[in-house]
């Protein structure tokens, strides 16, 4: 079966920095993909490159099939790539459920300049993501009103919105108090078995990663230095003294 | 015909390039240090053109000499900028410091219509100027032209001593220093012990002086009328943008592109010399959409 | 609510215009002004303040004003489309690389271009009667042509009726999906094109539909005025504009027209008591509104009422 992202020899450095090197990469459909590693180690700037907001210096990044790897981020969103942000981004002067609604339009065609909004997108679905994420009852409450645990969910419903294929979470428990976490990643992850979305995300917590993850990712100064299942990586020596510093 | 005009446009844009340029360099200093961009500069440079005029007007029928009017001309500038740029930091700049830059803007843009209805009601509607300056200073021939000392010397001296020290005051002293670290980042200089505060205010005097001074040496060669002082902040704002906001080099640049271009256009195309300047922004800000010598800022999440 | 306050104050207006007619000229002014300002107001809505806008009424002014001389017989209402039609496909050209830009670039880029026509217009005497402007002679309405006092008192109803349709489909495309969207470029524009929106069409709709708007106000005033000059698209026009829609509060299209209300008030006053300075009022009231009420004032008491 395709994988639904492949990078091949992906590379990029910074000032003398290899941020990523030579990448040779691929995630499933199916897969609950956790990366780890310390910071800096080259996470994020690679999820940058396979969003389109960074170009690799050499390589190339497949989604589903296509070739993305000149594509500008908006282009790769709507082939059914979402992401969402360490630090929530929401549409801080609208309510829940219109931030929902934004994002279930899509796409500028499909923006009207007279009917509402409300009614241009399918209601039952806005309302079944919301209820998803455990946000039905804040739907009329302003996003910026929320406290932190609900912005991340709310972060990760506008993502959802959009029927993606996969979606790529930044952090997804940081900031949330410790006796919340699980609870927050369990909502998380059921939201998106039910809509059948691939995840991809960046965590630091072990026990987190331990639970819910398919397969885990070690990055080192840029390079993935193990990858297997959360077993097999997370008890390695050398993760355990080179990541987790354990 | 072009070469012809060449020398005399040249002299001409050059002088008026300068005083754009002094005019220019505070409210980019301003808005470098600040984040404010103070509509009300234009304001400054008419006080310092009515101001200086005045002055000179009753200063000149008292004395033959030709210096003495021309010191005065700085002086009247300090005194003027001290005055109106502490008091309108004091008042309004420093209660606004938290505000949305267009909120800041619209703040200076108050002031500005404010100013301009006591620059009406002090000097009226007739023109104001100080030709005195000028004809006592004499004429320099060059070539087969002449050319007043005015223009040819002391606009452009000043005009480099002004950029030259405030440079200097920028790169090598510890006020100028802490302006600097100021406008890269503010709550970290704070955090270091500088007081923001007081910064503000000498980087908000220093600024209004040079607006003032911008007027007070435009005196003696232009007119000064009502809605100078509007004529005035639209075209430094398109140094300024042209140059990149924060710039100072770059205005120094900008002033003398648009001034001498805005100079030939007047010999050699009237009627679009108003529209010259605000072309070359329009230009410029196609191609590089932050102005020319801006460094990129990464975008980040 | 909205719609008994307005229908009254319609009615209180024509009232006013039937048995005062020297308040036509002086009311439709007013619309006109409370007009632009909600043009301007669908910009802010994305976060963008132009300090230009002005010129896409002047662009229409001059329209009816050539075609009027050029064709004396072409009715007001189709003076006034026209007029329209020219500032929208300016604004759709212009919008090309004009939305591009954001903050303090897009305020000023605007006002740099409105300069450049203020400039043009000013200098070129033969084709545009430079700072003297042009006269437009009265035009028939709707096939009639009438005395001044019934011409006048007509365009007094067409420009009540311009007025609510137009606030009435801003405030429409505040709550549609372009609307929601350029709301959002206002908040998180990056999020926005993560999501697979392109910021750039939905601001350059945005300002299209700003300069139609702006566009009809000045095609009003050209003819309540008879005259057009380049004054119409000077930028210390557009910073009216501007100031109205701030003093209004740009949150809801009703927000222009109390706006103007208060900025007509304020300088009815003090030109009656202190001739001189009512520019130094006009600053001194925008510098304490904005201080006072960082979201307007109308948008306060529309808090505090639940509009």
């Amino acid at each position: 079966m395709q994988p639904l992202i492949k990078t091949t020899g992906v590379q990029l450095s910074f000032g003398g920095v290899i941020a990523a090197d030579n990448i040779d990469f691929e995630l499933h459909s199916g897969e609950r993909l956790a990366v780890i590693g310390q910071n800096g180690a080259g996470k994020t700037t690679f999820i940058n490159i396979c969003t389109g907001y960074l170009k690799p210096q050499a390589g190339k990044i497949y989604f589903d099939g296509t070739d993305i790897t000149s594509m500008t981020p908006r282009k790769i969103v709507r082939l059914g790539m979402g992401r969402s942000f360490q630090l929530p981004q929401l549409f801080t002067e609208h309510t829940v459920r219109e931030c929902i609604q934004i994002a279930a339009a899509r796409q500028n065609a499909r923006l009207t300049a007279f009917k509402p909004l409300a009614a241009t997108v399918d209601t039952r679905e806005v309302e079944s993501t919301l209820e998803l994420v455990g946000l039905r009852e804040d739907g009329d409450a302003l996003s910026s009103d929320l406290p932190e645990g609900k912005r991340k969910l709310l972060d990760v419903a506008m993502a959802l919105a959009l029927r993606p294929k996969l979606i790529i979470m930044d952090e997804p428990t940081s900031g949330v108090a410790s006796e919340d976490k699980h609870g927050l990643m369990q909502t998380v992850m059921n939201a998106l078995d039910e809509r059948k979305v691939t995840s991809w995300f960046v965590e630091h917590d072990v026990d987190i990663v331990a639970q819910y993850a398919t397969r885990v990712a070690a990055w080192i100064n840029g390079a993935i230095v193990a990858d297997g299942s959360p077993d097999e990586v997370l008890n390695d020596p050398r993760i355990k003294s080179e990541v987790l510093g354990n | 015909m072009f070469f012809d005009i060449l020398p005399l446009a040249l002299v001409d844009g050059i002088a008026y390039a300068c005083l754009l340029f002094l005019v220019s360099m505070g409210l980019t200093l301003i808005f470098g240090v600040m984040g404010i961009l103070n509509v009300a500069h234009g304001a400054f440079y008419a006080f310092g053109g009515y101001s200086a005029a005045s002055f000179i007007m009753m200063l000149a029928p008292t004395t033959e000499s030709a210096w003495i009017p021309l010191v005065s001309l700085f002086l009247v500038a300090i005194v003027v900028g001290t005055l109106l740029g502490g008091l309108m930091e004091l008042v309004l700049i420093r209660r606004a410091q938290a505000y949305d830059p267009i909120l800041k803007l619209l703040l200076t843009f108050g002031a500005l219509l404010m100013l301009e209805d006591v620059q009406r009601f002090i000097w009226g509607a007739q023109p104001y100027s100080a030709s005195e300056v000028v004809g006592r200073l004499g004429n320099i021939e060059l070539g087969n032209i002449t050319y007043t000392t005015y223009q040819l010397v002391v606009v452009p001296a000043t005009a480099l001593v002004a950029y030259i020290g405030l440079e200097y005051f920028l790169r090598y002293t510890n006020l100028g220093k802490q302006m600097v670290a100021v406008t890269h980042n503010r709550e970290v200089a704070t955090s270091l012990g500088i007081n923001a505060g007081k910064i503000g205010l000498i980087t908000f005097i220093i600024g209004a002086i040079l607006g003032v001074l911008g007027g007070a040496l435009a005196s003696p060669t232009t007119s000064l009328v009502p809605g100078a002082g509007a004529d005035m902040i639209v075209l430094s704002f398109a140094v300024v943008a042209t140059a990149g906001l924060g710039q100072i080099t770059g205005a120094l640049i900008a002033a003398l592109m648009i001034g001498i271009l805005r100079s030939i256009a007047v010999y050699m195309a009237p009627e679009v010399e108003v529209a010259v300047p605000y072309i070359i922004m329009g230009l410029v800000l196609l191609v590089r959409p932050h102005g020319l010598f801006t460094v990129a800022q990464a975008r980040t999440i | 609510m909205m719609y008994a306050i307005s229908a009254i104050g319609a009615a209180l207006i024509l009232a006013a215009g039937h048995f005062l007619p020297w308040t036509i000229t002086p009311i439709i002014i007013g619309l006109t002004y409370a007009i632009a300002a909600l043009g301007v107001s669908v910009m802010m809505r994305a976060g963008q303040v132009s300090f230009g806008h002005a010129m896409y009424a002047c662009i229409s002014a001059y329209t009816v004003a050539f075609i009027a001389r050029a064709y004396p017989g072409t009715d007001a209402i189709t003076l006034i489309l026209a007029g329209v039609l020219v500032s929208v496909l300016a604004s759709a050209i212009i919008g090309v690389f004009m939305v591009r830009y954001r903050g303090i670039f897009f305020g000023m880029l605007n006002l740099a271009l409105s300069m450049v026509l203020f400039a043009l217009l000013s200098k070129l005497y033969h084709i545009t009667g430079g700072t003297d402007g042009l006269r437009i002679p009265r035009p028939p309405f709707l096939g009639m042509t009438l005395e001044r006092e019934s011409f006048e008192f007509l365009l007094l109803g067409l420009a009540l009726v311009i007025s609510f349709g137009l606030a009435w489909w801003v405030q429409r495309y505040f709550r549609s999906g372009n609307g929601a969207a350029l709301a959002a470029i206002k908040t998180n524009e990056t999020r926005l094109e993560y999501l697979g929106f392109s910021a750039y069409v939905v601001m350059w709709r945005g300002y299209l539909l700003s300069a139609t708007v702006v566009g009809f106000s000045g095609s009003l005033l050209a003819l309540i005025q008879g005259l057009v000059t380049p004054e119409l698209g000077l930028w210390l026009r557009s910073g009216e504009y501007v100031f109205i829609a701030i003093l209004g509060g740009a949150g809801h299209a009703v927000g222009a027209f109390l706006g103007a209300l208060v900025f007509e008030a304020v300088k009815l006053t003090s030109s009656a008591y202190f001739p001189h300075l009512w520019q130094f009022i006009l600053g001194f009231t925008l510098i304490i509104v904005i201080f006072l009420f960082p979201k307007g004032f109308v948008g306060q008491l529309s808090k505090r009422m639940k509009l």
